[in-house]
């Protein structure tokens, strides 16, 4: 498992599919820097694979560099002061460098996006039904009646009833769920290939929570639109993706099909995290074992594993040369872990 | 006796309109009539989503919010009746853990600051050296944390702060307002472990609002669950997943994901329909009729259920008309539309 000193040993790609994948992300790597300050490396040689009509997860905390990913994967993060490098491809174009006018069609049409806390992605002084019909009229040329029309429609699908009167409503006449609703509403608007969902649900209460996601698992089941779920919330991925990317320090540290992962989880962040979240399920006695420290305490990667501050497991050789990500067990179980010490399977 | 006793608790904000003759023309009734005991070293769990009134009641315990009706007694005094000056010797026996700490701590005020003025407050004399060393072991920082500032500390070290600044003055009660929800994943257990830590070494008594109900379940021996200003369910933590009574508890129990792939794809969903009502303007009858799977008519749309223990479940008190037959089964829940077909290309 442990990979020799000075032989760089090559990442192996995670969530490979087979055949072509929609969305393929190649060592994608993202450093912010400012003018007297030191940069920071958010994303640092990220790759996935997401095949069409399949839900992947990638979890993390914050600053693991989670949404920065996808922000950066789409070409939404400017150009001030950040660097990307990698490759991006979606349907075998290069997202990374293609033309502005060009990229905004293919992210309005084929790839949408929805945000934590849609009041303030939803323009205030429009009304819902004007950002929607703005959207059809932009992307699908339509006009009038008929976009107003195919507008209560969408609408209707996310399961906001009475959709003819609540075109006219502002965002702030409506509540958190509903705004997320509409959210979706104007994601779907394109009928997209892609769809990505960064923490859709953590503003919202828990069962509202609950219906949003059964609208998107419905989503993706129906029109085998492919979804790729950001969250903090190891319960969230559990019911919904079928592969899911555990990040750290800017890092996928493991990836597996989602029973995989939650029946043998291998690297130790993942089982502290595990660990350290009371489950509904279980007997009230159990105590928590958190994970010490804090997300702050972390080492660069070119010097070791970031997350060996504040680990239970380490080890002498976890400090040093940073660990590769490498299969678990055969290569068809598609389990990836970025650790020198895994943890061993129960 | 409980060490904290509420009785009918109403707290209500006027809605009031015009600028000149300003006159009240309604009501937002956030907490409507609540009920609750906690005796001394235990821990009360009061879970609701947002908008049901779960802080407000935490407030207006602390007398932090006017109260509109009813009481609350704390150790056998009805707060209400204290003089100022006896009120303010009271308060030093009951504190807060708020959930923003860099909100609740004021950026420029150093940690031995922020945890020497409620001693300084309440006339204690100084030097308060010592007594901020012993806090901030107590919480688990080191000593020298004590000429830091807030800013300096990570999300976890400051809820250690709020937390050491809540037991400065040694209270019996604290009420922590989701003392974890700001934190990290990682980091929210080692708060959880230290509020129960704390807790058997100071023998304190809880009283902690929050909207994870995992989290609740863990520290909590009774849970209160509130829906719209009431509580409709009170339950011992064990008690409340095995068989929740109230269909609201039974909706919100099936809404928290479980991080296990398994238990998740064997679950059966309760899903509401709808969103919270307000709290200006509540539906008759019970609260929960509007969004209730349950439902039967006329009953539920015309007649206020009381919290009662229903028959077969001792220790368990609901404010559901039909929670006998929710429970055996008899009554099954309506399968709701919340999602329509999708969109056609």
């Amino acid at each position: 498992m442990s990979g020799d000193a000075g032989v760089a040993v090559v990442d192996e790609v995670p969530g490979l599919v087979d055949g072509t994948p929609l969305l393929k992300v190649r060592d994608l790597t993202v450093t912010f820097s400012s003018r007297n300050r030191t940069t920071v490396r958010a994303v640092d040689g990220v790759s996935l694979d997401v095949a069409p009509g399949s839900t992947v997860g990638i979890v993390g905390e914050s600053g693991s560099g989670k949404s920065v990913t996808s922000l950066a994967a789409l070409g939404l993060l400017g150009r001030r002061g950040v660097e990307v490098g990698g490759s991006v491809e979606f349907d075998g174009a290069d997202l990374l460098h293609m033309p502005e006018d060009e990229l905004r069609a293919v992210r309005g049409r084929e790839i949408a996006m929805i945000f934590q806390d849609p009041m303030s992605s939803l323009n205030p002084v429009l009304t819902v039904g004007r950002q929607i019909t703005e959207i059809l009229e932009r992307h699908r040329d339509l006009k009038g009646n008929e976009a107003r029309d195919r507008a209560a429609e969408l609408l209707q699908s996310v399961g906001i009833g009475d959709s003819l009167r609540r075109l006219r409503s502002y965002p702030h006449q409506l509540s958190g769920g509903m705004r997320q609703r509409v959210m979706i509403a104007m994601a779907l608007a394109c009928s997209p290939r892609l769809l990505i969902a960064d923490e859709p649900t953590t503003a919202l209460d828990v069962t509202i929570s609950a219906q949003i996601l059964e609208l998107l698992r419905l989503l993706v089941a129906e029109t085998q639109t492919a979804l790729v779920l950001i969250t903090h919330d190891l319960g969230v991925v559990a019911g919904m993706c079928d592969t899911v990317h555990v990040m750290y320090s800017g890092r996928i540290v493991e990836s597996a099909p989602r029973r995989a992962l939650f029946a043998e989880p291998q690297h130790p962040y993942t089982t502290g995290l595990l660990a350290s979240v009371p489950r509904m399920d279980q007997p009230r006695g159990n105590p928590l074992l958190p994970i010490p420290g804090s997300p702050s305490d972390t080492l660069p990667w070119s010097q070791g594993c970031a997350f060996a501050p504040r680990c239970t497991r380490r080890v002498p050789e976890s400090v040093g040369c940073p660990p590769p990500l490498l299969h678990v067990g055969s290569r068809a179980g598609r389990h990836l872990v970025r650790c020198v010490n895994p943890v061993p399977s129960p | 006796m409980s060490l904290l006793e509420v009785r009918g608790l109403q707290v209500h904000f006027p809605i009031k309109r015009g600028i000149v003759l300003e006159r009240t023309v309604g009501a937002v009734r956030a907490v409507d009539g609540v009920d609750l005991a906690v005796e001394r070293g235990r821990t009360l769990g009061i879970v609701g989503e947002s908008g049901c009134g779960k802080s407000t009641l935490g407030r207006a315990i602390l007398q932090l919010e006017p109260v509109t009706a009813g009481t609350v007694a704390f150790d056998g005094e009805d707060l209400a009746r204290l003089k100022p000056t006896a009120m303010r010797a009271m308060r030093r026996r009951m504190q807060m853990v708020f959930q923003d700490p860099l909100a609740s701590l004021d950026p420029r005020q150093s940690v031995a600051s922020v945890l020497s003025e409620p001693l300084r407050t309440h006339g204690e004399k100084g030097p308060y050296d010592k007594r901020v060393r012993e806090l901030l072991d107590l919480v688990g920082l080191p000593s020298s944390a004590a000429s830091r500032y807030p800013h300096e500390f990570s999300g976890g070290q400051r809820q250690r702060v709020g937390i050491a600044r809540a037991i400065a003055l040694s209270p019996e009660l604290i009420v922590a307002d989701e003392p974890v929800s700001a934190l990290d994943v990682s980091i929210q257990a080692q708060v959880v472990n230290l509020l129960e830590e704390l807790q058997e070494r100071l023998s304190l008594t809880y009283l902690v609002i929050a909207h994870d109900l995992a989290v609740v379940r863990h520290i909590s021996d009774d849970i209160a669950v509130m829906y719209l200003g009431t509580i409709v369910e009170v339950a011992p933590s064990e008690d409340l997943y095995a068989r929740p009574l109230h269909p609201y508890t039974i909706a919100l129990l099936s809404a928290i994901p479980i991080p296990d792939p398994e238990v998740e794809d064997r679950r059966e969903r309760v899903l509401l329909r709808g969103d919270l009502p307000s709290a200006a303007d509540p539906p008759s009858g019970c609260r929960f009729h509007t969004r209730c799977p349950y439902r039967q008519p006329t009953r539920c749309d015309d007649e206020v259920p009381v919290l009662r223990t229903p028959e077969g479940f001792p220790g368990q008190a609901v404010a559901c008309h039909w929670a006998e037959q929710v429970a055996s089964g008899q009554l099954r829940p309506a399968s709701s539309p919340v999602v329509a077909t999708a969109p056609d290309g």
